[in-house]
């Protein structure tokens, strides 16, 4: 029998002593009148890798597009908390001003330019760099070398590549920026049980070889447990649970509502207490 | 023989200044998906700013200095309209609906028609840039006395072959033209690898403010400037239909399609349907491309994956 791993329950999580990143209790409005996050904090350590979860419409898009300031494009604002990224405060930076910093976000649904070449997509992320053509091309040439397919494949037409070649090519985009921390926003969307993988195991390559730390909003709760080290649980715009991932795994709630591995009629945690309340008032 | 070759090189020398007004179109639309209604009248604009500045610099400079100069200011006017476009209209309207957007060029259309008119006059202005306008005839040993072609024409289409060369090699060749095809594709992923959008609306409509520069020094030299050039833009509708709304050559082949095939209308059908067609015919022509090829002769297709 293992002995129960420490899981926190909405209280702020422990404070890593060197974050990389770390959002602190912040509030996102979309159109000024839906409140959409109430009050999420979470910390990603230097060189780490750490899950967002949550069904749809739980929040982990906003929070990721808080962070990476993309929330104006949807008419969404952050109005309470603060963001740190590296030590410095980026709640006011512009997008761009970000991705020179190295906080760059890698969006769902890919979004590569459909009618560049993957060459010229990948060519397109080096655009905040000044370092130079040869600096570039160099990289350019380490991010063939994660991404064989991508080599292949990149005088084609974005367009037209498979959506895991897409993702590869978002992914590379953004190495291009040569980035401290990716947001990686719903990896597995649309993508086949191996392909998921296959994206995963790059994104864990480029966490160790590379010291990117990634922030990865995801639904498929059972691959990023695996990858990542640490989770968070996201629920209507709170977070709900946090834990090392390996604790995440084994906790029942967690296995009952995201991984499906048991039966029952409980879908969320409000469910949850609902029910407990029920049966001790039974009794 | 000779005269249809004539009136050919005759249409496909006058549909070279349709095909750059429609150029400041495909720029504008490639980058931000806006038709914009305000073309016709930045080349109105650039075309005052033009001939008032040359006139005034005329009394106190040799001829081609004063010329430059006068390019020097009205291009400075042409940047000062892209920023203020992008600062006070674009901006503004950032994720709104593109029929708002196009809405808010036919209003900046009236807004530069009416400050261009206010500032500079509303006469009709002669242009001088110092082309020759002499005719030229060309292949004087083929033809029985050859063919007779507008100098002005000539140079027209020279300098406008130049203009393409110059924007296709900027968008293939440097950072900036790659940025500015990316965020023309996706927006939102634009700004996400750092490409600021304010940035590119402003360099891209400095570059059609400045094709529009061209444009109204070529037609002023031929037509004189005057207000009824801000309507080029509606004959730059059927061009842009023909050609593509997002592809530089397509304008460029469009606007001579249209040029030479007005013409030989003209001349070859006109007498049978009574003339005048000159004025409809690129209508039709476009109305017919759209129910058999609406994305153009050179237009990109829509990307879908199934």
């Amino acid at each position: 029998m293992s002995v129960p791993l420490p899981l926190h329950r909405g209280e702020p999580p422990p404070a890593a002593a060197d974050p990389m990143l770390s959002v602190g209790n912040i509030e996102v409005v979309y159109g000024r009148v839906a409140l959409v996050l109430k009050g999420v904090s979470l910390t990603v350590p230097k060189g780490g890798i750490v899950a967002l979860l949550g069904a749809n419409g739980a929040g982990k898009t906003t929070t990721l597009k808080a962070i990476s300031n993309l929330l104006r494009n949807d008419r969404g604002e952050v109005t309470k908390g603060t963001i740190t990224f590296g030590g410095e405060r980026i709640d006011a930076a512009s997008p761009s001003d970000l991705v020179q910093r190295g906080c760059i976000q890698v969006m769902e649904g890919r979004h590569c330019f459909g009618h560049l070449t993957i060459a010229e997509n990948l060519l397109a992320g080096a655009f905040t760099r000044r370092d130079g053509r040869a600096a570039v091309a160099a990289d350019l040439e380490r991010v063939y070398a994660y991404f064989p397919r991508l080599r292949e494949r990149r005088n084609a037409q974005a367009g037209y590549a498979s959506g895991g070649e897409q993702q590869m090519c978002a992914i590379g985009r953004a190495m291009m920026s040569k980035p401290k921390m990716i947001l990686l926003d719903e990896p597995s969307m649309g993508l086949a049980p191996q392909i998921v993988e296959e994206i995963f195991e790059i994104v864990k390559t480029l966490n160790e070889r590379e010291g990117v730390s990634f922030l990865v909003a995801e639904q498929n709760t059972n691959v990023a447990l695996r990858y990542a080290t640490y989770g968070y649980v996201l629920e209507t715009g709170r977070v709900v649970m946090d834990g090392e991932a390996e604790a995440l795994r084994q906790n029942e709630d967690v296995k009952e509502f995201y991984l499906g591995l048991a039966d029952g009629g409980r879908r969320s945690f409000r469910d949850a207490k609902s029910y407990r309340r029920r049966k001790r008032w039974l009794a | 023989m000779a005269f249809v070759l004539e009136v050919l090189l005759g249409g496909l020398l006058s549909g070279v200044l349709y095909a750059l007004v429609a150029l400041g179109f495909v720029l504008i639309y490639k980058a931000s998906g806006v038709l914009n209604f305000a073309q016709g009248s930045m080349v109105l604009l650039a075309g005052l700013a033009f001939v008032k500045a040359q006139a005034a610099l005329a009394a106190i400079a040799p001829f081609w200095l004063a010329a430059l100069g006068a390019f020097v200011f009205a291009a400075a006017i042409m940047v000062a309209v892209a920023w203020a476009t992008q600062r006070f209209v674009l901006t503004p309207l950032l994720n709104q609906s593109q029929l708002s957007l196009f809405m808010a060029t036919i209003g900046l259309a009236f807004v530069i028609d009416s400050l261009g008119q206010l500032v500079f006059g509303s006469e009709v202005y002669a242009l001088d840039i110092g082309l020759p306008r002499d005719p030229v005839f060309l292949l004087d040993g083929v033809f029985d006395g050859g063919l007779l072609i507008n100098g002005l024409d000539l140079w027209g289409a020279a300098i406008a072959a130049v203009l393409v060369v110059a924007l296709v090699l900027f968008f293939h060749r440097t950072g900036t033209g790659l940025a500015l095809r990316a965020a023309a594709d996706d927006h939102a992923a634009a700004q996400s690898v750092g490409i600021p959008i304010a940035w590119i609306w402003f360099v891209v409509w400095t570059i059609a403010g400045l094709v529009a520069l061209v444009a109204a020094l070529l037609w002023g030299s031929k037509l004189g400037i005057q207000f009824s050039i801000a309507f080029l833009a509606l004959k730059a509708l059927p061009v842009l239909i023909l050609g593509g709304f997002t592809s530089i050559p397509g304008a460029i082949v469009g606007g001579l399609l249209i040029g030479a095939g007005e013409k030989l209308a003209e001349v070859f059908l006109g007498p049978m349907l009574g003339g005048g067609i000159e004025y409809w015919f690129a209508y039709v022509v476009a109305l017919s491309f759209l129910l058999v090829r609406p994305q153009g002769l050179f237009g990109e297709r829509i990307i879908e994956r199934v």
